[in-house]
């Protein structure tokens, strides 16, 4: 029990754990995670496949053995802590606060004067001068002379259980996060509504305390074919009773009984009669063009059999064919569209882009998504004299996390832990008066326990005004 | 003149004073020296203005933003934060050597923002997700924090040469500050940093929350951050542990900076699972 008490409190461990979570966590940077199965195989061949798999590394972040490296820095933090705290204590409580003189002698920051004034009359100066830097401050006589004891901002001291109460915090709001809350997608066309919604990375749907109706949706986009902002009019319903409404932007979302919704995505309804597939070969298409590396759309309407240059040097693409039903993976996947990149650097390749999966391209993690937003002409029996109205959906993420208030009290507790730490320290002052000669002889040291050449600085200065102000006493003058 | 202009200037400019400290630190000249502190001032001061042209260029096509949107602008906000703080130690150390080594930084990152042919100067609209005032104070604190572990990484550099057995005997190595001085110089800087990249990770995951939803999500970009700061954490609490001397804590401090450099630069390069190369239809 000892050893094991001892083996959770060392520092060492939490310089082994740290480093091994900085080491693993690059795995999940460098395979990409919660991939389809089948694309893992494929990459990894079957053998590699299954060994990962074993290993959890296709979601590592949630893995047991990840979660285990976590839990040993928690209780490593919380025994470390328990440990320190009676002498924490004992050094922020103190019944009287100790100088202890034989270190403070040793210290470096010192500086001393003498003056030709006895001890006595220069007792209520430097007391008034120092106790109005100082908080705490004491006199102890001693043999002839005296000593000033004064001293500050004892407390920053505790800065460093914020810091690591913090980082407990943010664990338990994490935890209480993914047990308690939730992270789904859904997709509303204009004028419907829905209370279902698909959480993230599984198939598994689950049901809102209310439907969410989009009453309307609208994008704006820059000149350059970018989208500039979308917005979503949002009804939320009870019993079919409206609730409330609102709309919602990036950046904006809607909350409601500790459910969040936000404006995520968009795109456009495939025309109901696409998916017959009794279209021509198209003519031309409008492809939406984003870049990963920065983030812009660009929109780009090309005829079949044309090249055109990528935004941003990305390379060139060619519109080569169109395939009315699809394969991928032995799936069929509907209507495609086949095209030929030539990146600026690499390798060409053939980009499949399926009609019905708008960010099916996101896959290939290429610096350039290429997306299909439409097709001319529009499927064949389209009565031409009233096209239908183009249909837009909303994509929203809707979540619920009650774990984030502590979450966030973390990133407070945090950041002011860090600042307490780093930027303030316990400062000590000692003035040291004996008699010397006809005068005295006068010694300031300083001690800190952070920031000692800021606080030798201090010191100095101190030591400048008190030694000026023993020469105004001298003078007969009153300082 | 317009930005893009003022910035190449600015680039040449930190060049110069790279230059300068460089041959103040091996020709033993007080010269040079002096004058590469103003050179510096110089560039520092071209590179703020061409920073603000820029944001007031952004109205002007209206389009107006902060320039803190994209690598290019991400570069030049660097280069400035480094050579700014790096003049506070200056002052505060009183020593030039050290610009010799942190310098070429604030040197090489505008250098690879004028002249790299993937990083574009154009200024661009925002889209919806980065119109959020949490991602400008986002981008300043993780630049402030960098800029903080690439002075770290230099006098880290510094103090493992400094603190080779032979050094001491060698004329330009012997004129660097004192091991002590660099220890504690190094502490200082990643300590400052520290905070400075948790409250860049804080209003990220702030940010990212107000956006999408949650906080953290582990994609690349997000869990190198983490990796760097786990590497910082881990060299603070290494100081505490008896044997572990000054020069392991140097090369984590290298090491950390190497995991900057990356969440910077390396994540767009990752491997992606699926090649399309082979797909049949
Ligand atoms: C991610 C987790 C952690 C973070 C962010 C963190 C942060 C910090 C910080 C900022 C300091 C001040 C460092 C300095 O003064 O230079 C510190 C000190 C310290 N930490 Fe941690 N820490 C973590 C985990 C741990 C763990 C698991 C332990 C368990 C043993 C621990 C033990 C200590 C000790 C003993 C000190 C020195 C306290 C003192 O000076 O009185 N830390 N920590």
């Amino acid at each position: 029990m000892n050893r094991l008490w001892k083996f959770f409190i060392s520092v060492k461990l939490t310089v082994v754990v740290l480093l091994s979570l900085a080491a693993t966590s690059i795995i999940g940077t460098l395979i990409p995670q919660n991939e389809p199965a089948e694309a893992y195989r494929q990459a990894f061949g079957d053998f590699f496949y299954r060994l990962f798999d074993v290993l959890d590394i296709f979601d590592m972040y949630h893995s047991w053995w990840f979660r285990l490296l976590v839990a040993m820095l928690a209780v490593n933090i919380v025994a470390c802590s328990i440990e320190r705290l009676s002498s924490t204590w004992k050094i922020l409580f103190p019944r009287v606060p100790p100088f202890r003189m034989g270190k403070i002698r040793k210290t470096d920051n010192q500086q001393a004067f003498n003056s030709p004034t006895p001890p006595p009359r220069l007792l209520e100066s430097f007391r008034r001068h120092v106790g109005r830097g100082f908080r705490y401050l004491r006199v102890e006589e001693e043999d002839s002379g005296y000593r000033i004891l004064a001293e500050r901002r004892r407390w920053t001291r505790a800065g460093v259980y914020v810091v690591h109460t913090s980082v407990v915090l943010l664990l338990a709001g994490g935890l209480i996060g993914s047990f308690f809350g939730f992270e789904g997608y859904v997709n509303i066309p204009e004028g419907e509504a829905t209370d279902t919604i698909r959480l993230r990375n599984s198939d598994q749907m689950i049901r809102l305390p209310f439907a969410i109706r989009c009453d309307d949706f609208d994008v704006s986009f820059y000149p350059s074919g970018a989208p500039k902002e979308f917005r979503s009019s949002l009804t939320l319903l009870q019993d079919g009773k409206p609730l409330l409404s609102k709309d919602i932007i990036v950046n904006d979302p809607l909350r409601h009984a500790g459910i969040n919704i936000f404006q995520s995505s968009y795109g456009r309804m495939p025309g109901e009669r696409m998916q017959q597939a009794t279209r021509p070969p198209p003519e031309s298409i409008t492809l939406q063009l984003t870049s990963t590396e920065t983030g812009m759309a660009y929109e780009e309407t090309v005829e079949m059999g044309q090249t055109f240059e990528l935004p941003e040097g990305a390379g060139t693409f060619q519109f080569k064919e169109y395939q009315p039903a699809a394969t991928f993976m032995g799936q069929n996947i509907g209507e495609a569209l086949i095209g030929h990149l030539t990146p600026a650097e690499g390798k060409p390749s053939d980009v499949l882009l399926p009609l019905r999966f708008a960010n099916f391209d996101k896959m290939r993690r290429g610096r350039i998504v290429i997306s299909v937003v439409d097709v001319q002409p529009e499927a064949s029996d389209t009565n031409l004299a009233t096209p239908p109205r183009q249909r837009w959906y909303t994509g929203l993420q809707v979540t619920s996390d009650p774990g984030v208030w502590v979450v966030y009290l973390g990133f407070v507790l945090m950041l002011t832990g860090c600042f307490i730490t780093f930027f303030l320290s316990h400062q000590q002052i000692v003035v040291e008066v004996v008699p010397k000669e006809e005068g005295s002889r006068v010694t300031v040291y300083g001690v800190a326990n952070r920031n000692r050449i800021g606080y030798r600085r201090r010191i100095e200065a101190i030591s400048g005004s008190l030694s000026g102000i023993a020469d105004t006493l001298e003078s007969g003058g009153s300082p | 003149m317009n930005s893009s202009q003022l910035l190449s200037v600015t680039t040449f400019i930190y060049g110069v004073a790279a230059f300068l400290y460089l041959s103040a630190w091996v020709f033993k000249k007080e010269g040079p020296g002096r004058v590469a502190t103003w050179t510096t001032l110089a560039a520092v001061v071209c590179n703020i203005a061409g920073f603000l042209l820029r944001w007031v260029e952004s109205y002007q096509l209206g389009i107006g933003h902060a320039p803190l949107s994209n690598l290019y602008e991400s570069l030049t906000f660097f280069s400035w934060t480094i050579a700014v703080l790096y003049l506070v130690v200056e002052r505060k150390y009183r020593n030039r050597v050290i610009g010799a080594f942190v310098l070429p930084l604030a040197f090489l990152a505008m250098a690879y923002a004028s002249l790299s042919p993937n990083i574009s100067d154009r200024i661009q609209p925002l889209i919806p997700a980065l119109k959020s005032n949490w991602l400008i104070a986002h981008v300043i604190a993780c630049f402030i924090g960098y800029a903080a572990f690439a002075v770290a990484f230099g006098t880290s550099l510094m103090y493992l040469l400094r603190s080779k057995p032979s050094a001491a005997e060698e004329s330009l190595l012997n004129r660097l500050p004192d091991p002590p001085v660099l220890e504690e110089l190094t502490y200082q800087m990643v300590v400052f940093g520290f905070l400075f990249l948790s409250a860049g990770i804080i209003t990220g995951a702030v940010w990212a929350n107000s956006a999408w939803g949650r906080y953290w999500g582990w994609d690349p970009k997000e869990t190198w951050s983490l990796i760097t700061w786990f590497v910082y954490a881990t060299l603070l609490h290494a100081r505490l542990m008896r044997g572990w001397g000054g020069r392991r804590i140097a090369y984590l401090s290298v090491i950390g900076f190497a995991a900057v450099l990356f969440t910077y630069f390396g994540v767009n390069l990752l491997p992606g699972l699926h090649s399309y190369g082979a797909m049949g239809s």
